[in-house]
């Protein structure tokens, strides 16, 4: 399944995103996310099943139907369920996994562990299906995952009075046979489409920082120089992860 | 021991000094009747209470499965008596002859009436025809003991004399006049029953026997066409306790595994106890279902039963109001747009939804977006009708406005900073404002009017805010936080 646009399907190496797990991550309360994984549930055909916990719901706001129209994802294709513990939700993936004919199963606030991430990537395999699991942060835990992105809302060409249309940089930062890559890509909403768009000159980019107001807050990965470092140290931590994981898998398997 | 029904409790401590005494508890009587009623439904799913003391049974057709009338009725009195009850029964044409027959024959009598066999309820007392206590003493007084003294005589004096009770239930003990039961509980057209002949208690063998009523059910459904919508499994314990599942599906199924699936997953909830003796499957919804073809049907096409099958799972487990859709529902209010409707798998014959937003559902309560303004460009300020509708409206909603600390220099501006989530964002531009009056017409609605800013930080995240009130009130206006933009 194609990303939208050609040139981050090229970087990726199933030409598109595979069936199986993979996590989109933005920032606290950052809609660029639910922007970027709307625009890819509108070009595959099926229901979507959108599963969180209550307190996700409440916290971070669920789809909107009228927004989400917009992003090429029409509000009647999604079926939201809600559960109470986390063991119920991750049953709830699996099942929704496993079932044909879901456009995909997204999680909101759900990080499942290496043995939950092997069996949802094993029940996507089976069911040919797509599991995005939306973080909040770069976790820096290992991650079944087969590619990891991280989305941040970009400054837009402001239009007329207002923003301009959404734009985004879509950081894949790990991917399961290739390469790290960050893209920025415009969204047109008129004909519902997703571009690689170059960085512009005249961005405010010098400012793309939010003032932090107290010695609590700035703990969202706001801060470049604290994610530059982070990642440095995520990338190895997720190499060695990863073979171990395929040896879970063989395990599981013979099993 | 000399004692009777309506004896004062002196006379019968006079008789046996050491009698044991208890409070009469109606409530709890008919509770307990309601109960054995429903333990009845093993023989027959016609069954209801009668009276105080007594259960009635319709008995046509179900005979036969538990070996002849006799035998039915003698395991159900030894089953009444192993559980402590001593029962009197009786098989007769009608209600009334039974119940007449029941309390009333000599004890070496057969408790069974034979078809028509009306001649051995001649000799019974009046009191068998079930009448008021003075209609029976003013028969004593005449002299007219027995029912067949009563038979004979001309139905005009009769009724003159006693009122149409006496002859009313004559005709019914005689079936001259109908009797009709009202079961306890309407019996379903569709059900299976297995009956064991030994307790089961083991798990593997509820489920096998779930398994077999499934696949019986199903088959008698799917001759039918039609599919069950809720199903009911009951398990008839050997302590006369009555336990049950019950599930619902999305669509109506015939398909038996996707049934035992979903029982399958609330059959650990069941206590076998001392035994189960009896399980039956009923299905209390049914609808028409068409014939189902599934070979002509493209091999990408989205496979409706297998969805229906998700959906059914879902709801059963994490709860029915858990696993909802978005229904549009016309009105400008944002977060009255949508209501969440309990899901539904689509139908089989009903087009799946393709990758692109379908055409409104409700008139213009989604805007397609090929065809959409997206309201931008220099707007009047003021935004009313069917207009809005076309405005940009958020990705995410928060179900509830967060208040924000905002800055706004001039009373009509958008803010130019404002912290969210202890979280400082400067705006660097902003659209707006859309002004969204309250809905007058719902009394309850107590708002004031709002309006709406979209603005951008300068690190390029959208917000959707909006100012509650005027300036010049006497509650200065507030800001909120109430969505965002990709």
């Amino acid at each position: 399944m194609g990303t939208g646009a050609a040139k981050i399907d090229e970087a990726l190496p199933w030409g598109g995103l595979t069936p199986g797990l993979h996590e989109i991550a933005a920032a606290h309360g950052d809609a660029a996310r639910a922007g970027f994984v709307a625009s890819l549930l509108g070009r595959r055909p099926g229901p979507v099943l959108w599963c969180r916990s209550h307190r996700t719901a409440l916290e971070a706001g669920d789809p909107y139907g009228p927004g989400i129209a917009r992003l090429g994802l029409a509000p009647d294709r999604l079926i939201l369920a809600e559960a109470a513990k986390p063991a119920e939700l991750l049953w709830a993936m699996e099942e929704g996994a496993r079932t044909k004919g879901l456009a995909a199963v997204v999680a909101d606030g759900v990080m499942p562990d290496l043995t939950a991430g092997r069996r949802l990537q094993l029940a996507a395999e089976a069911g040919q299906g797509l599991v995005l699991l939306l973080a909040t942060s770069r976790q820096s835990a290992a991650s079944t995952a087969l590619t990891r992105w991280f989305i941040a809302s970009a400054p837009s060409r402001p239009e007329a009075e207002g923003p301009g249309r959404p734009c985004w940089t879509v950081e894949l930062w790990r991917c399961r046979g290739g390469r790290p890559r960050e893209w920025m890509v415009e969204w047109d909403d008129a004909a519902l489409s997703l571009s690689v768009v170059a960085p512009m000159a005249d961005r405010p980019l010098a400012a793309a920082v939010p003032v932090p107001a107290g010695p609590a807050s700035g703990l969202d990965g706001a801060w470049p120089g604290r994610d530059q470092a982070d990642r440095g140290g995520q990338d190895g931590g997720a190499d060695g992860t990863d073979r171990r994981d395929d040896l879970g898998g063989r395990k599981s398997a013979a099993a | 021991m000399g004692l009777t029904a309506g004896m004062t409790l002196a006379d019968a401590r006079a008789l046996l000094p050491d009698l044991t005494v208890a409070d009469a508890d109606p409530s709890a009587d008919a509770k307990a009747l309601a109960a054995l009623t429903e333990w009845c439904g093993r023989y027959s799913p016609w069954c209801a209470p009668d009276g105080e003391d007594g259960i009635r049974l319709d008995i046509t057709g179900c005979a036969h499965l538990f070996g002849g009338e006799a035998a039915m009725l003698a395991d159900a009195i030894h089953r009444l008596w192993r559980f402590g009850i001593a029962a009197r029964g009786a098989v007769a044409d009608t209600p009334a002859a039974a119940w007449g027959w029941a309390r009333y024959r000599r004890k070496s009598a057969s408790p069974i009436l034979g078809e028509g066999e009306t001649a051995p309820l001649l000799p019974l007392p009046v009191a068998a025809l079930r009448l008021e206590p003075g209609s029976i003493d003013t028969l004593g007084v005449l002299g007219l003991n027995t029912i067949a003294t009563v038979v004979d005589l001309p139905r005009g004096p009769l009724t003159q004399r006693l009122g149409a009770a006496v002859l009313g239930r004559l005709d019914r003990m005689f079936g001259r006049a109908a009797e009709p039961i009202s079961p306890h509980a309407i019996a379903e057209p569709w059900a299976s029953r297995l009956i064991f002949p030994e307790p089961i208690g083991r798990r593997e063998d509820i489920d096998a026997a779930a398994e077999r009523l499934t696949a019986h059910l199903c088959r008698a459904m799917s001759l039918k066409g039609q599919g069950a919508r809720r199903l009911i499994l009951r398990f008839y314990r050997v302590d006369g306790a009555v336990q049950h599942i019950a599930i619902g599906t999305s669509r109506p199924t015939q398909t038996p595994t996707h049934i035992l699936r979903l029982f399958a997953e609330r059959l650990d909830q069941v206590e076998p106890g001392f035994g189960i003796e009896a399980i039956v499957l009923e299905a209390t919804e049914a609808e028409p279902l068409g014939a189902t073809q599934g070979a002509l049907t493209a091999a990408g096409d989205i496979d409706a039963t297998d969805l229906a099958g998700l959906i059914d799972r879902l709801q059963n487990r994490l709860g029915a109001a858990r696993v909802v859709q978005l229904v549009p529902v016309e009105s400008h209010v944002p977060e009255r747009a949508e209501v969440r409707e309990k899901a539904k798998a689509p139908s089989p014959f009903q087009p799946a939804a393709g990758p692109l937003p379908l055409p409104l559902r409700g008139r213009g309560a989604h805007e397609s977006p090929s065809t959409s303004g997206r309201g931008r460009g220099p707007r009047s300020g003021r935004v009313r009708g069917p207009s809005i509708l076309k405005s940009a409206r958020p990705a995410t909603l928060l179900p509830i406005p967060e208040p924000i600390d905002a800055i706004a220099p001039v009373p009509d501006d958008p803010p130019l900073t404002f912290r969210w989530r202890r979280i400082q964002y400067r705006v660097a531009f902003a659209d707006g404002p859309e002004r969204i009056e309250p809905e007058w017409w719902r009394r309850e609605d107590q708002a004031k009017p709002r309006d709406y800013y979209r603005v951008e930080g300068t690190d390029g995240r959208r917000f959707w805010l909006y100012r509650e009130g005027l300036y010049g009130m006497v509650e200065p206006p507030r800001w909120y936080l109430h969505g965002f933009f990709p």
